[in-house]
């Protein structure tokens, strides 16, 4: 699925378009985001990966309207089934979110309070959104936990939060967010603390959310694995921006823009022998007060020339991708051909 | 008394039982979770020990013991010869504190929300007056911060003003401030994106090369324990049932466990490789199944591996392979 100019997407569930998130501090206003736009389909799986502080968490929180201060929107929009959702009111937020939206956070401790049982959090967020009777969400509530992986949820869902280990507990966040059965699902980091196997099983939940509900998901994660198992396109993030969004095949296997190119080498092998060094980008990314001019990852572009460092690059269809880097403008591509 | 990390029959049970209220209304009884059963290991001097193992197989419980942030039920841990838990050593175990840091699998819990970075980064220096004066401190908070991938002018914000890998970074920042010599790292780049994973790694295994730093290592990512690890443990519902060099253990895999574990890694070169989940239920830990606690799920259990434990044998918990029934799987690896 391509996104071009402003045409709307019929099937589009999340519609994003040239958003803007900035900090306003002390030493003026910080763009954390900076003019980002994606589609994610009926049953689509979008996976968002890139740079540590590119912007990822924030893409996630924006969309459900969960910009803590001093951080706000200050341009674009979001539309969900085609109708805006960043300029509601908080009431009308609250609504959505939980109920057409869910959310599974990358810090698990913001979605379960450690003072309540599983089961009273799972029950009320169940009946919050969904006519059930107590007995019901309870019954519910097993349910969900045994199919995120769970063993004996009969018996660990009156346990406290502690008690879980650290992927159990993601586990449970994970049914949380399933729980009002959402259009949405945005998923910061869901497999990051799990092992390969239970990773497998909460992919196949994900996968089979999409193909049997038609839920739109979000995927966030910095794990090339999972990316390519579960996500049906991917998005590429750097300082703020998409650097590259194309079907996930295609830009894992031969990525476009060079930083996309660095990632993927980076990426660890099962077959390496340990007694090499693992590939990293020479430099780190600009701090949000220091993005240089142009292309933002000119300083550590191994292919960066002259008009990198003075014009930014805009997103531009490369086939069947959207590529934002100089060496893909047409007419360059073109006098290289 | 030769390894530098020594830890022999570790045991940690939990008391998960409803209050006693509940239990009396509903006639339950106490109810206990073994975590963590009968584990042994030594780690050399440099040495990397990586334990792997599914999720809740009580990794972090293992790490928590090590460091002497939780007291085993049974067991000991010594470090350098000085015991962690043990009533008399306390003034040894003093004289250790610096040199032993941990790295949480959960970064958000372990930083103070209300410090400043660079006083977080600062602390252990102070607390153990690493440093000469205040300036040489800031100092190596600000060369910390570059050797993590931020920014010496970082030091100013505060951990909520960062991304959560980068709140990860600064955990790693803090854990090498003191120069310890032994780090215990439980997830500590699961957070970040590869080429600052990349970063991580080979920083880790630079300063282990310099100063002869030993790393417990604890990940899920089997392709980075690969790279890190000079040993790999693998764990199943609170015991070790398989220790080796991971050449040996990729190579030729042998408890039924970890056999199932490497074909459950997901497939990046996407040659169309059907992923095999691990089959069967994960057990209920606070009712393990008796003999194996594998059994269930083991393609090779008979009456034997139902009753009777396992014992570890030139590193492998299983009947099977000590009977000769499970020839070691050869795993041909791509070139
Ligand atoms: N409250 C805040 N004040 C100032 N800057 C902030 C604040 N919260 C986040 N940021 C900045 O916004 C940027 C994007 O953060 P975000 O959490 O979206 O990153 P991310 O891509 O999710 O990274 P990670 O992979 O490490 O989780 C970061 O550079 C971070 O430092
Ligand atoms: N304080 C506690 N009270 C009760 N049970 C606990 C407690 N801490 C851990 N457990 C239980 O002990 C078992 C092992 O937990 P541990 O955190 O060590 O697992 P882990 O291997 O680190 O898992 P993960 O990969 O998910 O982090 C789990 O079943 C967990 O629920
Ligand atoms: S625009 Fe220039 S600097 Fe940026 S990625 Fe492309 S070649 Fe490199
Ligand atoms: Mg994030
Ligand atoms: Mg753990």
């Amino acid at each position: 699925m391509l996104r071009m100019g402003d045409a709307e997407m019929s099937d589009s569930v999340l519609s994003v378009r040239d958003l803007v998130v900035e900090f306003h501090t002390r030493h003026g206003a910080l763009r954390a985001l900076d003019r980002i736009s994606f589609d994610i389909g009926k049953g689509e799986v979008l996976g968002v990966v890139g740079e540590s502080g590119a912007g990822k968490s924030i893409t996630g929180s924006a969309i459900i309207g969960l910009i803590d201060p001093p951080g706000r929107i200050t341009g674009g929009e979001v539309r969900l089934n085609g109708e805006r959702i960043d300029n509601l009111a908080p009431d009308a937020m609250r609504k959505i979110r939980g109920r057409r939206i869910g959310m599974i956070f990358q810090d698990p401790l913001t979605s379960l309070n450690p003072l309540y049982r599983v089961s009273e959090q799972l029950i009320e967020t169940i009946r919050t959104h969904l006519p059930l009777s107590a007995k019901q969400a309870r019954q519910r509530a097993i349910d969900l936990l045994a199919e995120v992986g769970i063993p004996a949820p009969e018996r660990r869902i009156d346990s406290y939060p502690h008690e879980f280990s650290g992927g159990m507990r993601q586990r449970v966040v994970i049914a949380l967010a399933l729980c009002a059965e959402p259009d949405l699902v945005i998923a910061d980091e869901p497999t990051t603390a799990l092992d390969v196997s239970v990773q497998a099983q909460i992919i196949e939940v994900i996968k089979k959310l999409c193909r049997e509900r038609g839920t739109a998901v979000m995927l966030i994660t910095h794990d090339m694995g999972v990316i390519a198992e579960t996500a049906d396109r991917v998005a590429v993030m750097y300082a703020g921006r998409i650097a590259e969004i194309g079907p996930v095949r295609d830009v894992i296997k031969a990525p476009l823009h060079p930083y996309a190119a660095g990632l993927m080498g980076s990426i660890p092998s099962l077959e390496s022998d340990g007694e090499t060094r693992l590939v990293q980008i020479p430099g780190a990314m600009p701090r949000l007060s220091a993005i240089p001019p142009g292309c933002a990852f000119n300083p550590r572009c191994p292919q960066v020339f002259g008009r990198c460092r003075v014009d930014r690059p805009e997103p531009k269809p490369v086939g069947n991708r959207i590529v934002a880097c100089h060496l893909h403008d047409a007419q360059i591509s073109e006098a290289a051909a | 008394m030769s390894a530098f990390v020594e830890v022999r029959n570790l045991r940690r049970v939990f008391d998960v039982s409803k209050s006693w209220l509940e239990r009396t209304i509903e006639r339950e009884p106490k109810r206990y979770l073994t975590a963590v059963d009968d584990i042994s290991f030594d780690i050399a001097k440099g040495e990397t020990l990586a334990l792997v193992g599914e999720s809740g197989s009580g990794k972090s419980t293992v790490a928590r013991m090590v460091v002497g942030l939780l007291p085993p039920t049974r067991g000991e841990v010594a470090i350098d010869g000085v015991s962690m838990h043990g009533s008399d050593g306390a003034r040894d175990r003093r004289g250790l504190r610096r040199r032993i840091q941990m790295i949480f699998q959960d970064p958000y819990a372990s930083l103070n929300p209300r410090w400043r970075v660079d006083r977080i980064i600062a602390e252990p220096m102070r607390a153990f007056s690493t440093e000469a004066d205040d300036a040489a401190c800031l100092a190596r908070v600000g060369e910390l911060l570059r050797l993590v991938g931020l920014d010496p002018a970082d030091g100013v914000k505060y951990p909520h003003e960062f991304s959560g890998g980068q709140r990860q970074r600064v955990a790693i920042a803090r854990a090498l401030a003191a120069r310890p010599e032994f780090i215990v790292c439980d997830e500590p780049t699961s957070a970040l994106d590869v080429s600052v994973q990349a970063q991580i790694l080979n920083l880790m295994r630079d300063l282990q090369d310099q100063f002869g730093l030993t790393y417990l290592f604890i990940s899920h990512n089997l392709a980075v324990v690969r790279h890190m690890a000079s040993r790999i443990g693998v764990m199943y519902l609170g015991r070790i049932v398989e220790i080796a060099p991971p050449k040996q253990l990729f190579g030729a895999p042998r408890h039924p466990y970890t056999r199932m574990l490497l074909d459950a890694v997901p497939d990046l070169a996407m040659s169309g490789r059907k992923r095999q989940g691990v089959a069967g239920e994960i057990p209920n830990p606070i009712n393990p199944p008796p003999g194996c606690t594998f059994n269930p799920r083991c393609p090779l259990a008979d009456d034997r591996c139902r009753t009777e434990i396992p014992p570890m044998l030139d590193g492998v918990a299983c009947h099977a392979i000590e009977e000769g029934r499970a020839a070691p799987a050869r795993i041909a690896l791509p070139a």
